[in-house]
């Protein structure tokens, strides 16, 4: 159910150059959120448009929401102060599915943090793999450590972790056989790989997508995704409709 | 005692408040943080005869105090509107006015007959959208385009009928006398203004569609200096539209001679925004000692 907050900024740590994690709390925003939400945050008064951020954790009334500084909007919510006021409209979204089975929770990048929330309220023992492009973009590995039984962390450069991207991770916990679903998070070019695996050995997966966004609640269509729903080509709304999707009726194609 | 209620082309509304056309959805959404029924009326997303997918994302461009966008339309059809949506709304005491659009004069006549038969309250005929090749702003450009879509639609629809004009013309009056010519019962304007930003990174547009319409608080004085100019123009009354974020803004509006106020970009930042403006309405009237709309619409004061 949509509605309303003012959620008061406790605390903000710079974790990666230009990435920024903002705790706020809010009792009620915090009991009604699960994993794959977003907020969607006023961030300034000269700014129109709300910026939409999932989120990371949530421990009692607090929530962590993690960001990259991409421009002005989101440059003046990294400097909010302790003691300040955002805000929020949320949660919004639709949220993962949280499976019966093990599941494997994949991040790539900014895609990383909304997978500890997935990780942290899974029902059964979690497995994350974790991509980034190098050592200095590493984020939330302890943290993910704390929640899973087990952390994979890849590095494209080999500068931290595992050389590679997270898809040969993935390959060879799925061929494992121990796990039974998959749940990812990332840009558009690794979801479409990781899609491509999950296909192929059989293990349903869901994905979060991004889109940019107007309304954040379904009312002007702007966050479009093409998929196929019942065999007909349709555009869904991230915002509504996701943003957490089964990859079964994403359009790849598309994307 | 305040009355905030009026006669708008034959149709009454209980306050002058009306969500804009592509802004609001069917209602479903915002309906979840506040009864509808406080609106004076919904201007339902575009619809089109056959259900439109709309364009590529990216679909929306921020800009200073404003954004852009290039939906393209997108929306389900008539009759799944009709069918699901059309009695959804009619739960709640608002003007439902259904906002149409066609690729050619008949498609337009054709829509138009079959909402007007749903029993929508009133009909908004866009002829400004600037995100379809076909259709739309092809017509609310030129004064012929705008006179032949208003015949046909104004010939077969049993309800009231307001022409959305768009700004992205020369001369406001001459359009908004054309579209009183052949018989319309009201204008709304404006829609938006054609826009494009540039990401300086990849150099391409940041619109899939190269280009989008530009709306929000940025675009308000231009919106009040072309109701003026068209209110001026004739004699049916005006909606007025673009970039109303307050109840100064709102006032202002019926001062330039708008007797209906939309309220669109505004609810992105602020989902209460249209509940906020009636209260700021109504607060202005008290403090001003106004007991009618009538008494501030057109009543503008020319230096």
């Amino acid at each position: 159910m949509l509605n309303k907050y003012l959620c008061e900024v406790v605390y903000s740590e710079k974790l990666a150059e230009d990435i920024v994690a903002l705790t706020v709390v809010n009792k009620q925003l915090a009991e009604k959120a699960v994993a794959g939400q977003f907020l969607h945050i006023k961030c300034g008064h000269s700014r129109i448009l709300r910026r939409p951020i999932s989120i990371c954790s949530i421990r009692a009334s607090a929530i962590e929401i993690v960001f990259e500084i991409k421009g002005e909007g989101t440059r003046w919510l990294s400097r909010r102060k302790h003691g300040s006021f955002l805000d929020v409209l949320g949660p919004l979204g639709n949220g993962y599915d949280m499976p019966e089975g093990k599941a494997i929770v994949v991040g790539g990048g900014l895609g990383v943090p909304p997978m500890l929330f997935a990780a942290d309220s899974a029902r059964n023992d979690v497995a994350a793999i974790l991509g980034f492009r190098s050592h200095d973009r590493v984020i939330l590995h302890k943290e993910f450590e704390a929640v899973c039984e087990k952390v994979i962390v890849t590095t494209e450069d080999g500068s931290y972790g595992k050389k590679g991207t997270a898809i040969e991770p993935l390959r060879a916990l799925l061929a494992s056989g121990e796990y039974s679903c998959v749940m990812a998070c990332g840009a558009p070019l690794m979801l479409r790989a990781v899609a491509q695996i999950c296909k192929e050995l059989g293990a349903p997966l869901q994905v979060s997508l991004e889109e940019r966004m107007g309304c954040g609640v379904g009312a002007c269509l702007v966050c479009a995704c093409a998929t196929k729903i019942d065999g007909e080509d349709e555009m869904s709304r991230v915002c509504m409709d996701g943003p957490v999707f089964s990859a079964d009726v994403v359009n790849w194609d598309n994307i | 005692m305040i009355d905030l209620s009026l006669n708008f082309a034959g149709i009454k509304f209980k306050n002058p408040i009306v969500t804009a056309s592509g802004t609001f959805g069917f209602g479903r959404e915002y309906g979840q943080l506040y009864d509808l029924s406080k609106l004076g009326g919904i201007c339902v997303k575009g619809l089109t005869l056959a259900p439109r997918l709309g364009n590529k994302p990216a679909r929306i461009a921020e800009a200073p105090m404003g954004m852009l966008n290039s939906v393209g339309l997108q929306n389900p059809g008539a009759d799944a509107f009709i069918r699901d949506e059309l009695t959804f709304l009619r739960k709640f005491d608002t003007v439902i006015i259904a906002n149409i659009s066609g690729n050619t004069v008949e498609e337009y006549a054709q829509i138009a007959e079959k909402l007007s038969d749903a029993k929508v309250d009133m009909l908004e005929v866009n002829v400004s959208c600037p995100n379809v090749k076909a259709g739309g702003l092809q017509f609310g450009t030129t004064v012929q385009g705008v006179s032949s879509v208003t015949k046909a639609v104004r010939e077969v629809s049993k309800v009231p009928v307001m022409v959305k004009l768009s700004p992205n013309v020369t001369d406001i009056a001459e359009i908004a006398r054309a579209a009183e010519g052949e018989g319309a019962d009201a204008i709304s304007l404006i829609n938006t203004l054609l826009a494009m930003r540039i990401d300086t990174l990849t150099r391409k547009p940041s619109l899939a569609n190269n280009v989008g319409g530009l709306s929000g608080p940025a675009i308000f004085p231009v919106a009040l200096r072309m109701v003026w100019q068209a209110a001026s123009a004739v004699k049916i009354p005006v909606l007025g539209m673009g970039g109303v974020a307050s109840g100064n803004d709102a006032v202002e509006m019926f001062l330039a001679g708008a007797s209906l106020v939309g309220v669109g970009t505004a609810c992105f930042d602020d989902p209460y925004a249209p509940l906020r403006i009636i209260s700021a309405i109504e607060k202005y009237m008290t403090d001003q000692n106004i007991t009618f709309l009538s008494d501030l619409i057109g009543r503008l004061e020319l230096n």
